[in-house]
């Protein structure tokens, strides 16, 4: 243990926290999905903070299907994106309010 | 190694303010591939070798390229939140919300009880090694689920991308 767990489960949460921020405060939809894809980091980056201090090899399974869903995720999201910008010419998610109450 | 980590998360945690609060989506993702790379630098450091690799090659390498080809693609001249004056009450209430956040999960890790660290793993089996034999053995049918998850995402991909046939 060269690097102890708290400085990793720091690490991650500001970085979780980050995406957060992104999340709330900024309109545009590509922007969004790579905030999303920092909190997946940052959670990734808890569990190899935990594989490291188990030295167990699971921690590093569970980053790998994550990472795999995030491909997933982020080429699906991206599709949405872009029909969605070819029906209403816009990416920012003030004017997607169709199906607001 | 200390200090190699420090400077890491000092890179990690600037590129990743700058991604938030940058005006144009392209600057925001060229800050978040300099974001993958430190922190695949902090995974060398936890001796996760091949995920670092894999973190560098499916994350800055696959998944950034289709972030930059969507921005060229839907080619955004204007820069962001120019036509609209900026919500003062969303970003205040975001920011504290994401606060709020940190501060119950730094309360939670703080709660934790952890049992004792593991040993050190056996000599002479690299990292790559032991994750391929956890993947192949424990983690088969996980692993085989993943490729189906992938399969239906292509597919989903292409169907919500594809020019309606007229």
């Amino acid at each position: 243990m060269v690097v102890p767990l708290e400085h990793y489960l720091g690490v991650s949460v500001a970085l979780f926290a980050l995406g957060v921020i992104g999340v709330l405060v900024r309109r545009n939809v590509l922007v969004i999905l790579m905030c999303v894809e920092m909190m997946l980091n940052a959670v990734n980056l808890a569990f190899i903070g935990f594989a490291d201090y188990f030295k167990a090899v699971d921690g590093q399974m569970f980053v790998f299907f994550v990472m795999t869903v995030a491909a997933a995720e982020v080429a699906v999201g991206l599709a949405l994106v872009v029909a969605i910008f070819r029906n209403r010419a816009t990416v920012y998610v003030d004017d997607l309010n169709l199906l607001k109450w | 190694m200390q200090i190699l980590f420090m400077i890491l998360a000092a890179i990690a945690l600037s590129s990743g303010v700058l991604v938030v609060f940058q005006r144009h989506p392209m600057r925001s993702a060229l800050y978040l591939i300099v974001n993958f790379f430190a922190v695949a630098g902090m995974y060398l450091l936890a001796h996760a070798e091949f995920i670092a690799a894999v973190q560098i090659i499916v994350y800055a390498g696959a998944i950034m390229v289709l972030f930059l080809f969507v921005i060229m693609l839907l080619n955004l001249r204007l820069p962001e939140e120019e036509a609209k004056p900026p919500h003062v009450l969303q970003k205040i209430v975001g920011i504290t919300l994401s606060v709020f956040v940190a501060l119950l999960l730094i309360y939670g890790f703080s709660q934790a009880r952890l049992p004792a660290p593991g040993k050190e793993a056996a000599a002479g089996i690299g990292n790559t090694e032991a994750v391929a034999r956890a993947l192949f053995t424990d983690y088969l049918l996980p692993f085989e689920v993943t490729s189906v998850l992938l399969l239906v995402a292509i597919v989903g991909a292409v169907v919500l991308a594809k020019q309606k046939l007229k």
